[in-house]
């Protein structure tokens, strides 16, 4: 190990005098101060992850809660069902029993709440900020007040939106995509306060959500446009950065439409207006006293304009993790890196360009399907690049099945499932069959569950120890792997069945009432089906204890480690464990790409970036180069 | 620890951080309100003949708020080019120039372009009532010369309390001038100088109305893009004048002494975002006064 990592001096920090310059000592703040209002990178990090995990925690219980009412209809929900009909208020679970009305609600915020306040914070806003700047060689954020605002508006609208869980009438029904006309007509009357009622508050929460992704990705751009240290040349960027730059742009560009459209459903909703409500409308037998005009398709295509790119917001972060996991464990340089570069910018561009084919089933006409097919075709192209060039990585590797590499191995098949099932909903022909059936969950589930969230947690595992200094433990990482992996698939490989089945996503009963869903399949008909589904989401929900235990158990007593644990090559390991208030203690030379793994002439198997360059590297490199051409 | 490239540039990219910064934020702009103006093209285009209003805004006072924006985008740039040169005194001066005129636009605003509307009513006449009330509408004579029909009424409403009480059956109207006399081929096109209500009285039939009030944003789907984008932009008025008035107070006196350099980029980064808001009110004015 060279000079620039391990026992690296003491930082200092003479241009803050808050700091008095020791890595070591984390109280020199008052804890409100280093905590609750800072303006540290890697603090903001830390506060997005734990408020995105304990979201994402939340968000998973309110489909737990689902799946029992899918499995067993009607039926009272034993131990805390009368507890949480008391906490969530009448109308929630009278009895034990779950209301309609309340089903609609949580699948509304599961939706909600897993996608803007569980995974986009933690994916994006956690990883990115911890790891960016420190991947770059960079002393911060460009604009760290606006990085802490940026947590601020995200949390105040967190807030928002589970305070919507207790206000008269219980939070919003009208979906996760909130569609017109229904999203405006619901939670009106006089049962509903006007403003303080669950839709008019998701759309509020989703304005300050809105507000909070614009501030983090703009400075996520300019930091990485402006910040790189000497060196660090595009070409030389981690993917994770490169993916995070993509990602950044697509909710730079993609997030403000809906925003335009959220505030239209909310004059549509306060002031009476007609953006999304069409001449003509009866409600329960009598015509709504509004002027008319609107269009309930625009909704939907500002929403999708978003909704799209969102998804590739939620994966490529992931795929960047992945990356850097492999490359560290093959202990090889990543398979085409510039492909993957490459790969990731098209996909960025191309994902504003598919968003209709949400919407094959709205008689949008033929021309306009057929332009959006086409795209949805093209966009596979880019997304089979990284998956491909991550396999291929894998080849002929000596690899370390750690519990990372655990996590970022299974993202592959688990992202190929969602990918490959994705393709016949891209056609309007097949789509027409399966569309809002649970075949459409089952795909998106697979790469947003077993596929970001898997990587997350190796991210999670991976990082832990620059952030804490101390290690996860290994076998606790297991036991969270396992049972999660397998209760994943349990929980939707049978949903494609049940979607082909043409049980709809949105059923209150579970199909219980649908003659089709009475079809055996292995003994079960697509009704039965929803048992063995919840029990393997309840029990994935056990299995995520060994996960939050080992969390906080490791903060305090986990293995310490040196500052580079995992023999990696990027900078974010040649700082101290954990990082001090800017980082490093001198800025950073780069001189070579992100994973010269296993460099021929060096003594170590991993050489870092910002080692220089010696002659035997460049014969090495030029030995590469001749392979080559 | 200090952030490099807050004020010089950094060299391969040619930039200080937050001109970078306010490049992306102004692309989040043109998409919010990429995303309003694309539901203006949508919702127009969906209307149904007759539905979408014209000449019902007063243009010369738009035309008048146009000019004070452009002046003030020239100002703010003056104010740039003082502090370039180190004349703080000039910069004052032009700093205080462009806050007027920002202000200036958005009292027009409020008080006089918003309120005009609303006290004005109007009432959709429903389809099987259009013949009923032709005297009023001239539907005829303008198919003739092939125009859109038009299917409201619209004036000053004498008896306010129609509006809620249901047992007053009909609405007294003074009407516009396009309603007193509407065979008359000037009002044909619509007027783009304000054109006061007559004396002339008609009675509309509760029962002959689709939807009817004063113009508000829920009166029709032009005047909820109406108020919803200038709403917007009025927002982004009040924002950007609030950035100048406190880089003009003492503030940006100490930031000068300090460093000027660093006041000038703050005043140009500000700048940037007030021609963005200039630029999209380039687009309302057409869009919504003109067209």
């Amino acid at each position: 190990m060279d000079a620039s990592s391990g026992l690296a001096p003491h930082p200092h920090a003479e241009h803050d005098p808050h700091h008095h310059g020791d890595g070591h000592d984390h109280h020199e703040l008052p804890f409100w101060r280093k905590w609750i209002i800072s303006t540290d990178h890697k603090v903001i990090g830390i506060q997005y992850g734990i408020t995105g995990l304990l979201f994402l925690f939340f968000g998973f219980s309110l489909m737990m809660l689902m799946r029992w009412q899918l499995a067993y209809p009607g039926e009272a929900l034993p131990v805390i069902g009368h507890w949480l009909g008391s906490f969530f208020g009448p109308g929630s679970m009278p009895d034990g029993k779950m209301t309609p009305e309340f089903y609609n609600s949580l699948g509304a915020m599961h939706g909600t709440i897993m996608i803007f306040l569980g995974i986009v914070p933690i994916a994006f806003a956690a990883f990115g900020n911890f790891v960016v700047p420190l991947q770059i060689g960079a002393p911060d954020m460009t604009f760290p007040k606006i990085n802490m605002a940026s947590y601020q508006a995200f949390f105040v609208g967190g807030v928002v939106m589970l305070i919507s869980f207790f206000v008269p009438g219980g939070a919003a029904k009208g979906g996760w995509t909130s569609y017109t006309p229904l999203a405006v007509i619901s939670d009106t009357g006089p049962a509903y306060h006007p403003f303080w009622n669950g839709q008019s508050l998701w759309l509020v929460g989703f304005i300050l959500l809105i507000t909070s992704s614009l501030l983090g990705a703009v400075n996520f751009i300019a930091t990485i446009i402006q910040l790189r240290a000497k060196g660090m040349t595009w070409m030389r960027l981690p993917f994770f950065v490169w993916s995070q730059f993509v990602t950044a742009f697509l909710l730079l560009l993609a997030f403000p439409p809906l925003e335009s459209a959220v505030v239209m459903q909310l004059m549509d909703r306060l002031a009476g207006t007609s953006f999304f409500m069409p001449s003509g409308l009866v409600v329960n037998g009598a015509p709504v006293q509004i002027s008319g005009g609107g269009s309930p398709l625009l909704w939907q295509h500002l929403f999708w304009f978003l909704g799209h790119p969102e998804v590739y917001v939620l994966i490529l972060p992931g795929m960047g993790i992945v990356a850097e996991i492999i490359a560290n464990n093959t202990r090889k340089p990543l398979w085409g890196y510039k492909s993957l570069v490459f790969a990731a910018l098209v996909l960025g561009f191309l994902s504003f360009i598919v968003w209709a084919h949400h919407m094959w089933l709205t008689g949008m006409g033929n021309v306009v399907s057929a332009f959006f097919q086409t795209t949805t075709m093209i966009i596979s192209i880019p997304s089979v690049i990284i998956l491909s060039a991550f396999f291929i990585s894998l080849w002929g590797g000596s690899i370390r099945f750690n519990v990372p590499m655990l996590f970022a191995t299974a993202f592959l098949p688990m992202f190929g499932i969602g990918g490959l099932t994705g393709i016949p909903l891209a056609f309007n022909s097949a789509d027409l069959y399966l569309h809002d059936t649970y075949y459409v969950i089952a795909h998106f589930h697979y790469i947003v569950a077993p596929g970001t969230i898997f990587a997350v947690f190796a991210g999670i595992y991976f990082w832990f120890p620059k952030a804490t200094g101390r290690m996860m433990s290994e076998f606790w990482g297991k036991v969270h792997f396992w049972p999660s992996l397998i209760c994943m698939n349990v929980i939707f490989l049978p949903m494609f069945l049940q979607g082909m089945l043409g049980m709809h996503r949105r059923w209150y009963d579970g199909g219980q009432g649908w003659t089709l869903a009475g079809e055996k399949v292995w003994g079960m008909s697509g009704f039965e089906w929803n048992g063995p589904i919840s029990i393997a989401a309840w029990i994935m929900g056990l299995a995520q204890i060994p996960f939050i235990i080992n969390f906080f158990w490791s903060m305090k007593y986990g293995k310490k480690v040196n500052d580079n644990p995992w023999e990696a090559t990027t900078l974010e390991w040649t700082a101290p464990s954990p990082p001090p208030h800017g980082n490093f203690a001198k800025t950073p030379t780069v001189y070579r790409g992100p994973y010269e793994y296993s460099l021929p002439g060096r003594e170590t198997d991993f050489t870092m970036q910002d080692e220089p360059m010696r002659d035997s590297d460049r014969k090495a490199y030029e030995a590469a180069a001749a392979v080559h051409h | 620890m200090d952030i490099p490239y807050t004020v010089t540039a950094r060299p391969d990219t040619g930039l200080w951080n937050a001109k970078v910064g306010i490049w992306l934020f102004l692309a989040s702009e043109v998409m919010l309100f990429g995303g309003l103006f694309s539901a203006y093209v949508f919702l127009r285009l969906d209307a149904a003949p007759g539905d979408w209003p014209h000449g019902l805004l007063n243009v010369p006072v738009g035309t008048m708020n146009t000019a004070i924006l452009i002046a003030s985008s020239v100002t703010v740039v003056m104010a740039w080019a003082s502090l370039k040169m180190r004349r703080f005194a000039r910069y004052k001066l032009y700093m205080g120039i462009t806050i007027l005129c920002g202000v200036i636009f958005l009292a027009v605003k409020l008080a006089y372009e918003w309120p005009e509307k609303f006290v004005h009513f109007g009432a959709h006449i429903k389809t099987e009532a259009l013949e009923k009330y032709e005297p009023y509408l001239g539907n005829k004579h303008l198919l003739a010369k092939g125009h859109e029909p038009r299917n409201k009424i619209t004036g000053h409403l004498h008896n306010h309390d129609a509006l809620h009480d249901p047992n007053i059956h009909e609405f007294e109207i003074a009407l516009d001038q396009v309603n007193a006399d509407p065979t008359n081929p000037d009002s044909d096109r619509p007027h783009f100088w304000p054109v006061h209500a007559t004396d002339k009285i008609a009675h509309v039939d509760k029962k002959d109305v689709k939807f009817a009030g004063m113009f508000l944003p829920n009166f029709n789907t032009y005047f909820a893009t109406y108020f919803t984008i200038t709403g917007l932009h009025g927002l982004h008025v009040l924002g950007g004048v609030l950035v100048f008035i406190y880089l003009w107070l003492p503030v940006g006196a100490n930031l000068y002494k300090r460093n000027p350099e660093h006041l000038a980029n703050r005043v140009e980064v500000a700048g940037l975002f007030w021609h963005f808001v200039d630029l999209v009110w380039i687009f309302v004015f057409p869009l919504f006064y003109l067209l």
